[in-house]
């Protein structure tokens, strides 16, 4: 060790940590964009345009909501993404029931229905869906419309969550259940429904991300429907409001509170299903138990 | 019982099935006509007109294959620079795992438009950045935005979670003993890595590749915000052919070429790629 020059130190230094200072740099990369938004929601524009930075203030995010048009469009993304993950959650949960736990003709015909809009470029999914309602003809262009879509983009997403949840699912329960004498219904509401819960949260959360997020299915089939997204692009050419920022974070921070809640009612599953007898693991079940 | 048991599965798979073939497969039969029809706006009418297809081609044959330039290139950097993050959050990050997990999802609990507006005022003329990239020659003229290669950093940055993610999680499936196993029969590091971590981690570099390129190619806001107007990709001619300039047939024949385009690539992809992780299953 004490052989080796500077120089052969400090480049075997520099091999062992690159790949972690690379990864450094992602993060940053990553992370960047999010600080610039951050940051120009405090900034304080003389002109329509939010793009260099004038000064520091807080009056954005005192009026947050004081562009009517922009707090209409915030509402009906809400409104829009609640219903899609509500619709979608359903549909995409018992799909998933029925591709893990049933043996049918037709399977990966069903499985492939499922993964092929994943593998569809956005553009050419709007544009299909507006070339069906143009010539079709009803319903008219609007929230209907948008609804149908961001179900049809987010049913997918929700089975593939959900069926990674079932596939690890330790049906012995459920049988525990049945000698018990729990009727399939009563073992399916006591015990699967809760165990496999974090599993659907977890694909509601990402139905609802997704349909707040999506503007390019949306551009395609909103009419004059104007949703969040929908309201930047089109404020895009006139300038953006500092409030959009604004509303941006809000979203931000509300979507980090719900992923914490997720992990915890995670862990609280992952608990409710590790209380099976174990030498080694009930004295620690019981301990948490008595803390909680 | 046997006769209910049997018609379960299809009862729970009713509601997503209908909806994903009225709302997905029945539209695609309804492009497909509309790519069919001519005439002028207002009366467009179903004739064959496969015309509509070469015309799209010969018109738009710059736009079709810069949209895939771009995103191979997007995709390429992305696998760069995504392999040694997942590496790390995988193998190296310990009590720092879900921090950095964290950070890669971050950017989609920020609005995918703003994102991309970000980009804009990092990349605007005076920025910092800017002027760095100026300072070390990267950008002589002194300009970023309205290049490929803002368009570029665009797009690689809003799909860079798509690769990181599943390269990470094959990753982390990987069983560190056998990596141990080939140091201890005397392979150094690098040879470890390359003929055994990397094989492993074969799938998760395939669906990653395919889940940053798909969009990517599609895509048409980071070119819309990012990019000049030599820079336009072909999601913004369909775009304007639809939703401005009413020529339905045109944009639909465009729908179909770059659907169908990005299946041939995806399967000689596959092809390829499946082929390569084959081999390293059997040098394993």
């Amino acid at each position: 060790m004490s052989g080796e020059s500077r120089g052969t130190r400090a480049w075997r230094w520099l091999r062992e940590h690159a790949v972690n200072m690379v990864a450094g740099l992602v993060v940053l990369y990553l992370l960047i964009p999010i600080a610039v938004i951050l940051l120009f929601s405090f900034n304080d524009p003389q002109g329509r345009y939010n793009y260099t930075w004038v000064g520091f203030t807080l009056d954005h995010w005192a009026h947050a909501f004081s562009r009517p048009e922009l707090t209409e469009a915030l509402l009906t993304s809400l409104k829009l993404a609640l219903l899609a993950t509500l619709i979608s959650t359903a549909i995409g949960t018992i799909m998933a029931l029925a591709l893990v736990r049933h043996n049918f003709r037709g399977r990966r015909l069903a499985n492939f229905l499922i993964v092929i809009p994943m593998a569809t470029p956005e553009v050419v999914m709007g544009a299909a869906l507006l070339s069906f309602f143009l010539i079709y003809n009803a319903p008219p262009l609007g929230f209907e419309t948008l609804l149908i879509a961001h179900v049809m983009f987010c049913i997918s997403f929700v089975v593939v969550v959900v069926r990674s949840r079932l596939i690890g699912f330790d049906r012995s329960l459920e049988e525990a259940a049945k000698d018990l004498g729990a009727s399939p219904f009563q073992t399916f509401r006591l015990v699967t429904l809760p165990l496999i819960m974090p599993g659907i949260f977890g694909g509601a959360m990402l139905a609802f991300a997704l349909s707040i997020d999506d503007f390019v299915i949306s551009n395609f089939n909103s009419g004059t429907t104007v949703t969040f997204p929908l309201y930047i692009f089109g404020a895009a050419q006139r300038g953006i409001p500092v409030e959009v920022n604004v509303i941006a974070m809000i979203l931000f921070g509300t979507t980090v509170a719900a992923m914490g809640f997720a992990t915890w009612q995670q862990a609280r599953a992952e608990k409710m299903a590790s209380v099976r007898p174990d030498q080694e693991a009930a004295p620690v079940s019981l301990g948490t138990a008595a803390a909680t | 019982m046997t006769l209910r048991r049997r018609i379960v599965p299809y009862l729970l798979l009713g509601p997503g099935t209908i909806w994903l073939l009225l709302f997905f497969v029945v539209p695609l039969f309804y492009m497909a006509e509309l790519s069919l029809r001519s005439g002028t706006f207002g009366n467009y009418e179903f004739t064959w007109h496969w015309a509509n297809y070469s015309e799209a081609l010969d018109l738009y044959d710059t736009q079709l294959v810069r949209s895939f330039l771009y995103a191979g290139v997007a995709t390429l950097i992305a696998l760069l620079i995504a392999y040694p993050l997942a590496y790390t959050i995988a193998f190296k990050a310990g009590r720092w795992r879900n921090a950095l997990l964290f950070a890669v999802v971050a950017p989609f609990f920020t609005t995918y438009l703003i994102r991309t507006i970000a980009w804009e005022t990092i990349l605007s003329d005076d920025s910092p950045v800017t002027k760095v990239l100026h300072a070390i020659g990267l950008a002589p003229s002194g300009h970023v935005l309205a290049t490929g290669g803002a368009v570029i950093a665009g797009l690689t940055y809003n799909f860079l979670p798509f690769m990181i993610l599943p390269i990470y999680a094959s990753l982390e499936r990987i069983d560190v003993r056998l990596i141990e196993a080939a140091r201890d029969l005397y392979s150094s590091a690098a040879q470890a890595f390359w003929r055994v971590t990397l094989p492993l981690s074969a799938p998760g570099v395939i669906a990653g590749t395919l889940l940053t390129f798909i969009p990517a190619a599609g895509d048409y806001v980071n070119a819309q915000f990012l990019g000049g107007a030599g820079n336009q990709m072909i999601g913004n001619v369909i775009q304007a052919l639809y939703l401005s300039q009413s020529n339905y047939p045109s944009a639909a024949a465009l729908s179909f070429v770059l659907m169908a385009l990005i299946m041939v690539a995806v399967v000689i992809y596959i092809r390829f790629a499946g082929s390569e992780a084959l081999m390293g299953e059997e040098s394993r």
